[in-house]
């Protein structure tokens, strides 16, 4: 069979027949359609909203867990103890081709945790054990201080189970009596306020308990994981319970699950940046050889346009 | 003196000259506009438009009205699944408009606005799932931060400061996408409906001579 339509050049006004075509009414009736859709689906499958976690409730579930996370934040160990930009200069952070993108943007959300977590919060204090603790922890020298937060540190972790330790050795320094002070500070619900109003009392920003409750050993990641939500488990895309998260996020969530990002220190940049070139090719499509004919190839516009090719192999 | 001299004779002719009333509002579509696809563009504009009602009920209550109240609780159930609804159509519209290779005959601004409103309703969309205020959306701004902070941007956009993120999500990212989707539309009516792809020779189907003729 061969047979060839008249040529039609889609730059030009379209000058065939036409047919009645109501966009306004089209419009109204898909609007009406989606209001009753969504209302219903609200009715029937409502939405998730588990409660938020605070410093109050982490340290009264898991007590070990907030110690041992409050020592890890004076001796320097934990995540954001660590991170380096934009919260510190404790390491370089991600690098892609040898370039670390944060590091060349730098610290612009200056966080020292062992200041800003622990010791910031307890000078509100009256308490004079914890004041002479925390004159102690300022006016030693940091290699003193980190010797003490670390075995402090590891003896807990040891433990596992304990909140606070006896210093029968003389090694922890004021450490102890630092980490007891927050914890009850913690468990009166005092820390949380704390912390987000250290920079203004009408608080928006929730970077400092966040990043605190991030740093968290078991507690905040054991919730997650339960609701399928670990990195490992297709992570952000996820929602809590069996709602629908952010599906569209499925391309970003699936390089996490492959090597070699998988197992890469610098995953983050890496996948980041990958998601960044797939975009372009998304947006330059119809320029990049190869990829502009595959609709030629499989031809879907067969199915599409099937009234109109049927009516023109007719006429 | 000339009246092309003047800006705003230079403005009305790169503008509204360009556009006949019934290119703008046509009540006649050429005869291969007759497809369940071309419904979908219209399934995304009326999903948005049920997207902006409730997100403006839920504005006016505040953020964590939602968290007490059964009212708001349905509230933000409506606006979840107007988003749901409304990505599920982009993407539909997506792929269809690919399988029609609808960037031809200089539709490519089209195409590319098209993306750029995807793009734009990704971004909208997560930082709407992190003034959730609930223990998803800390978890989800605990985990993301890691992936902007690897590309230097958590130093402006940090997904832990809640309040820069209801203001990006309410305010800014809509008006945005706003103005995208505007354009986008409008360079779909500029243009007029892509032209189904030429049929040629079955036997001898060619890509090259399927390709737009200048
Ligand atoms: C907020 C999101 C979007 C809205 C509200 C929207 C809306 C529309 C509408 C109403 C039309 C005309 C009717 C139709 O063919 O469906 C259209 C056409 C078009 N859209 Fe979109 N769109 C969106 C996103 C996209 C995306 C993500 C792409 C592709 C990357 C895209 C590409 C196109 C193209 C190429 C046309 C012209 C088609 C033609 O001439 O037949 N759009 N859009």
């Amino acid at each position: 069979m061969s047979r060839r339509l008249s040529t039609v050049d889609p730059s030009k006004k379209w000058s065939g027949p036409t047919r009645k075509y109501d966009l306004v009414k089209e419009f109204v009736i898909a609007f009406l359609v989606i209001a009753v859709a969504a209302l219903t689906l609200a009715g029937l499958f409502s939405s998730p909203d588990e409660k938020a976690i605070t410093l109050q409730s982490w340290s009264k579930a898991a007590p070990a867990d907030f110690v041992q996370t409050a020592a890890g934040e004076l001796a320097g160990t934990t995540t954001s103890a660590s991170y380096g930009p934009p919260y510190n200069n404790a390491a370089d952070g991600q690098k892609i081709l040898g370039i670390s993108p944060a590091k060349v943007v730098g610290v612009h959300i200056p966080i020292n945790p062992a200041q800003s977590f622990v010791i910031e919060p307890l000078k509100i204090s009256a308490d004079v054990p914890t004041r002479a603790a925390i004159d102690a922890w300022n006016s030693a020298p940091e290699k003193v201080r980190t010797g003490w937060a670390t075995a402090y540190a590891d003896a807990l972790a040891k433990d596992g189970k304990a909140t606070s330790l006896a210093d029968t050795k003389n090694e922890y320094g004021p450490v102890p009596t630092l980490v007891t002070s927050l914890l009850a500070m913690a468990k009166s619900g005092g820390l949380d306020g704390a912390l987000t109003t250290s920079d203004t009392n009408m608080p928006t920003n929730f970077t400092k308990p966040l990043l605190f409750l991030a740093d968290g050993g078991t507690y905040f990641s054991d919730l997650a994981s339960a609701q399928h939500l670990g990195g490992d488990q297709w992570g952000v895309m996820n929602e809590t319970g069996s709602w629908p998260g952010q599906s569209w996020l499925w391309l970003y969530s699936f390089w996490y699950q492959i090597d070699p990002f998988k197992s890469s220190e610098d995953a983050d940049v890496l996948v980041m940046t990958l998601m960044g070139v797939l975009s372009l090719l998304l947006v330059f499509l119809p320029l990049i050889p190869g990829l502009r004919k595959i609709p030629y190839l499989i031809p879907v516009h067969r199915l599409i346009w099937k009234k109109w090719y049927r009516r023109s192999s007719k006429s | 003196m000339a009246a092309e001299s003047s800006w705003t004779a230079k403005v009305r002719s790169a503008t509204v000259e360009k556009f006949e009333p019934e290119d703008l509002l046509p009540d006649h579509q050429p005869a291969y506009v007759s497809s369940w696809i071309y419904v979908f563009g219209v399934l995304t504009i009326a999903s948005l438009a049920m997207i902006i009602l409730s997100g403006f009920v839920l504005t006016f209550e505040g953020p964590a009205w939602w968290h007490s109240s059964n009212v708001g609780h349905y509230v933000n159930s409506v606006h979840l699944w107007s988003v749901e609804l409304f990505f599920i159509f982009m993407v539909v519209h997506l792929w269809g408009k690919f399988w029609m290779a609808a960037w031809r005959g200089k539709r490519l601004a089209t195409w590319i606005t098209g993306c750029l409103a995807f793009f734009a309703s990704i971004i909208t969309g997560f930082t709407g799932y992190i003034i959730q205020t609930n223990f998803d959306s800390q978890w989800i701004a605990t985990q993301a931060k890691d992936g902007f902070n690897a590309m230097g941007i958590g130093a402006f956009f940090n997904t832990l400061n809640t309040g820069q993120a209801i203001l990006l999500h309410v305010s800014l990212l809509p008006l945005v996408l706003g103005i995208i989707v505007v354009w986008h539309i409008i360079l779909v009516r500029r243009k007029g409906v892509v032209p189904p792809m030429e049929e040629v020779d079955s036997a001898t189907r060619s890509v090259e001579t399927m390709e737009v003729k200048k």
